[in-house]
């Protein structure tokens, strides 16, 4: 019996309640625990959150990328493909699965030089990725359309560049080899993990424009992991923060750096220094990040949460609305 | 396994304690320390091979120890002289169907070979240790000058490792057994202090210190081909420990090269050496009756475990199979002993199954 | 050379010779003149292969210069050697990047402190005493005094580094990308802890970082380097508000902003072509390759790095001839 889904209109990618833990020998990490978003088409989401968040967990989980010792244990994962039949990512065929990923999921991951595989010219890791999803496609069609890709990610002299080995550029080309390589089959979704953290800042800002470029030209959605709340801010529509492996805020991108709800959302954009100010002060977030094994009851912030009540150190606290398309987890918001 | 780990922990703490009545505050000074140790008798004590390896490693050791002094026939008497030609190469004697005879038969001479063995389990054990614990250091020091110094030092030692390598151990034998033992032979003869010190160790008497000038002569063949393979390995690690930051801030608080060598760099790529030295003394065993085997060593009446067995091939296997069967089964449990032991220490000294294990003593600490 | 000038350098150039080449050379500082004021934060800020790295290296002394000349506090350093040059490191030190390295995991974090206090046999009495009070100083307690580093979170341990910087007194430090490799909560606390020892014992601090956000919050005064080469310097403030020299307008619009309305109202400058190889760098200005206000002479001559107003400093053509 087939499961029929739905998805609202436009969303290109829904996640419900997903939930990995990770069985170590210290004990079992609650890496996700319990995360939702969506992304719509040719919009950008951010998932920001510092180490150990879950964030880059929540997005190997969506096409099953994670390998023992962690499961997913709980979750939906609707994705809309390019044929308009929705599937739940968690639960489809692998071989199906397996069409998807490279096909209409693309990955861009924090380090390109682990991306490629340094015995193949650029030109044909692309040509491979087209082949794999596209078996008719010949090697001459496929360097063709590299040249163009090439083109496309701002690389300068393409025809050449199609045939140099990935020691042959430097980081930043790479970067934009790796882009260029996950776009070769025309995705739907792109997942990009820090894509520009061991970048240059005027090759990040280039790479940052680029696919905020091509993804608005495409109507690809995307998600964008980061650390940096500048990066956050110049590029993501929506913005989710994640802390010990939950949502703890979510909105418009503008609403949270102007309206933040959550204590950890305000206390980390007053950690952030913004260099268009003259004076300002730094506020340092006391304490350490928590361990996700056998992790306190309550709200996992409280700890170090300077406006902590006894209740939060009793009772994890759900979303309360703040706001159209903005809420947060935190007692303090429940009397509104 | 839990019985050995508790033993461990207390002679952990007896040390601890001892140290703490000469300098109070010891204990809280090195707790972590303190930590470390017990998590590696954790470690050891969980790991099978490890503790059947250290227990035949301690069986030798102790062996090897009082071998000479409980042995009950001395090995300088000929028996087949006095008791007669039929107990050249005795069948052993195994209860309950026979008794009164040398449980494990005798050897050429007609000895009791459970007694000979006694002996070689002495000189066995010596000569792999020694070998390795001169040949090690040496190394260990050239490998850490040419992994730091860089440049025209460590080619020039690195070529002259290659040398070293690149030679046969067996041929540098060979020639080394022509002409040293008659060198260290007119030495011992002169010298009466090293004499006695020697025969010592060995557990010989000291009129025997023509082979033991030959037993000399094959510890010096051996320690100059051993230290290569140290350089080497250590070389390799300090390229990758000095290029870290805390090397430079080393330099940046004043120390000397040679400080630094020996308090940040040596600590921080012995882990690896040690478990070669391990491995290499099974090696060295070996490799030391090999070369009696093919007559480079002591000769008549030692009985150095390979010089047996090689004296026992001609009659082999009609009369000498026990012979042959025997001394190989020692010497390969003495192998075998260290190669287990080398493994386990490969494992608890590896940092990243450390910290599993670590997790797992806290569990059962808990439970 | 004044008296509040702590720090001088003049004509400062390091190369390093290419593997495997007699005379190629990759020119990582080529040519640096800067100063650095009592009790003020220098920062030096520029992308990967610009040279900071080696700068900060270079003032140290922990490599030899190629040529030019390095004065602390009106002493000649730059042939330094044996016994002096430690004895400098009495009075300059550095705190590294990763945390994770930069403390031996075989020593204590005593033993890590204790070593430089007895290099410089300096007196301390009761040395857990001692130590317990310099802890204090960054924020650590005496239990973590024993520990091994790997016992540490990552920010402990960098306190720890920097308490090991200071234990000495020194005057001057050279922070190198000292948040770079820890968590944002985390960095906050790092650097108010950098200002806070910065007025209790006077220090003078060399910045160098590739955030620049985090550089222009730590610094009263900027230095932006292009290949080898200082391009531009000027307080921190008037630098970011008014940025003269066109690399350092191209690097300033490329730093991501943490506040939505200004970062899209922001026009972004994008930079051309591919950063120039260090070892062949183009002839003339550096950056003419790149440049859109290239000019004939930019081509030919490199502009030096002269005064446009108070305290500003550019190394181009287009300001040169005022």
């Amino acid at each position: 019996m087939v499961k029929q889904y739905s998805l609202e209109e436009g969303v290109l990618l829904k996640v419900e309640d997903l939930v990995v833990k990770f069985y170590t020998y210290a004990g079992v990490v609650h890496a996700v625990s319990g995360v939702s978003f969506y992304v719509k088409e040719g919009e950008t989401i951010a998932l920001v959150g510092e180490t150990g968040c879950g964030k880059t967990v929540t997005t190997r989980a969506i096409t099953r990328l994670i390998e023992s010792p962690g499961r997913i244990e709980s979750g939906v994962a609707l994705f809309r493909r390019r044929d308009g039949s929705i599937v739940d990512l968690l639960r489809v065929d692998e071989d199906v699965l397996r069409k998807i990923r490279g096909d209409e999921i693309a990955y861009v991951f924090q380090d390109p030089t682990s991306a490629l595989d340094p015995l193949y010219t650029i030109g044909f890791h692309i040509y491979e990725t087209m082949k794999a999803h596209r078996p008719a496609i010949t090697k001459k069609v496929a360097f063709k359309k590299a040249i163009e890709l090439l083109r496309q990610v701002l690389i300068p002299s393409p025809e050449t560049r199609v045939k140099n080995y990935p020691h042959e550029m430097s980081g930043g080309m790479r970067q934009r080899s790796v882009i260029a390589i996950s776009l070769s089959n025309l995705p739907r979704l792109l997942i990009a993990d820090e894509p520009t953290t061991n970048l240059d800042v005027t090759i990040q800002a280039q790479i940052l424009d680029l696919l905020k470029r091509l993804q608005v030209e495409n109507k690809i959605g995307m998600i964008l992991i980061t650390h940096n709340l500048g990066i956050v801010a110049e590029n993501a529509d929506r913005v989710y923060i994640m802390y010990a492996g939950k949502i703890v805020e979510e909105g418009v991108t503008e609403q949270i750096f102007y309206n933040p709800q959550h204590p950890y959302t305000k206390l980390l954009l007053r950690a952030v220094p913004d260099p268009t100010k003259r004076v300002e002060k730094l506020e340092a977030i006391p304490g350490t990040i928590p361990s996700l094994i056998d992790p306190p009851p309550g709200c996992k912030f409280h700890p170090r949460c300077p406006f902590a009540t006894e209740k939060c150190t009793r009772e994890e606290p759900p979303f309360f609305n703040v706001e159209p398309q903005h809420r947060a987890a935190c007692w303090l918001l429940e009397r509104r | 396994m839990e019985m050995l780990y508790k033993a461990l922990k207390r002679a952990i703490w007896l040390y601890a304690s001892f140290r703490e009545r000469l300098s109070p505050g010891w204990i809280t000074k090195n707790s972590s320390r303190i930590k470390e140790w017990e998590l590696m008798a954790y470690a050891y004590s969980k790991s099978p091979i490890g503790v059947v390896g250290g227990a035949i490693v301690f069986i030798m050791f102790i062996l090897a120890v009082i071998g000479p002094f409980i042995a009950w026939e001395p090995y300088w008497e000929y028996k087949i002289v006095t008791l007669g030609e039929e107990y050249r190469y005795r069948a052993p004697c195994l209860p309950p169907g026979c008794s009164g005879e040398p449980i494990l038969g005798t050897d050429e001479w007609g000895r009791d070979l459970l007694a000979m063995s006694l002996y070689g389990i002495r000189i066995s054990f010596v000569i792999s240790i020694v070998v390795v614990l001169l040949g090690a250091p040496l190394g260990i020091i050239l490998g850490l000058l040419a992994g730091y110094k860089g440049g025209v030092v460590d080619e020039v030692i690195m070529r002259v490792t290659d040398v070293f390598l690149a030679f046969p151990g067996l041929v540098l034998a060979i020639a080394f057994a022509s002409v040293l033992p008659q060198r260290i032979r007119g030495f011992l003869e002169s010298n009466s202090i090293a004499r006695a010190f020697f025969a010592a160790l060995f557990g010989l008497r000291e009129t025997e210190y023509g082979q033991i000038a030959a037993l000399l002569s094959i510890w010096f063949a051996m320690v100059l081909v051993w230290w290569p393979g140290y350089t080497r390995v250590v070389r390799g690690s300090v390229l990758s420990v000095r290029e870290m930051p805390f090397i430079e801030a080393a330099k940046l608080a004043g120390l000397s090269t040679w400080r630094i060598l020996i308090k940040h760099i040596l600590p921080n790529v012995i882990s690896p050496v040690i478990v070669m030295m391990t491995f290499d003394i099974a090696t060295a065993t070996l490799f030391a009756a090999a070369l009696s085997f093919l007559g480079l060593g002591p000769q008549e009446p030692v009985p150095e475990l390979g010089f047996l067995i090689s004296k026992a091939g001609q009659f082999f296997p009609e009369r000498s199979a026990h012979v042959v069967l025997y001394l190989g089964a020692l010497l390969l449990i003495m192998a075998l002993g260290w190669n287990l032991l080398g493994d386990a220490l490969r494992d608890i000294l590896d940092p990243r199954t450390r910290r599993a294990i670590e997790y797992r003593l806290e569990k059962e600490k808990k439970r | 050379m004044s008296s509040d000038v702590l720090l001088e350098v003049k004509g400062l150039k390091k190369y390093f010779r290419v593997r495997g080449s007699l005379f190629k050379k990759v020119r990582a500082v080529d040519g640096v003149d800067l100063y650095i004021r009592r009790g003020e934060t220098l920062g030096v800020v520029g992308e990967s292969g610009c040279g900071k790295t080696t700068l900060g290296r270079l003032v140290l002394r922990l490599i030899d210069p190629t040529s030019g000349r390095i004065f602390f506090e009106n002493m000649d350093i730059t042939k330094l050697k044996g016994r002096k040059l430690r004895e400098y490191w009495r009075h300059a030190q550095m705190v590294f990047q990763d945390p994770h390295t930069s403390l031996n995991p075989k020593m204590t974090i005593a033993s890590i402190l204790l070593e430089p206090i007895r290099q410089h046999k300096l007196e301390v009495g009761d040395e857990e005493e001692f130590l317990t009070k310099q802890m204090e100083l960054v924020g650590l307690g005496r239990e973590h005094l024993y520990r091994y580093p790997h016992e540490l979170s990552g920010g402990q341990k960098q306190r720890v580094a920097i308490l090991r910087a200071i234990i000495t007194r020194p005057k001057f430090v050279v922070l190198d990308e000292p948040t770079s490799s820890l968590d944002v909560s985390v960095q906050a606390q790092i650097l108010e802890l950098l200002k806070d020892l910065q007025r209790k014992l006077s220090l003078t601090y060399m910045f160098i970082s590739h955030d620049i956000a985090v550089v222009k919050y730590m610094s009263t005064r900027m230095a932006v380097m292009y290949l080898g080469k200082i391009v531009e310097v000027g307080l921190s403030d008037d630098l970011f508000e008014k940025p003269y020299h066109p690399y350092t307008r191209f690097l300033l619009s490329a730093v991501p902003i943490p506040d939505p309305k200004v970062a899209r109202s922001r026009q972004r400058l994008v930079i051309q072509g591919e950063p120039p190889s260090p070892i062949n760098p183009p002839p003339g200005c550096r950056f003419h390759t790149r440049c859109p206000f290239v000019m004939d002479v930019c081509k030919k001559m490199e502009p030096p790095l002269v005064e446009v107003e108070g305290g500003r400093q550019v190394a181009c053509w287009l300001f040169a001839k005022r």
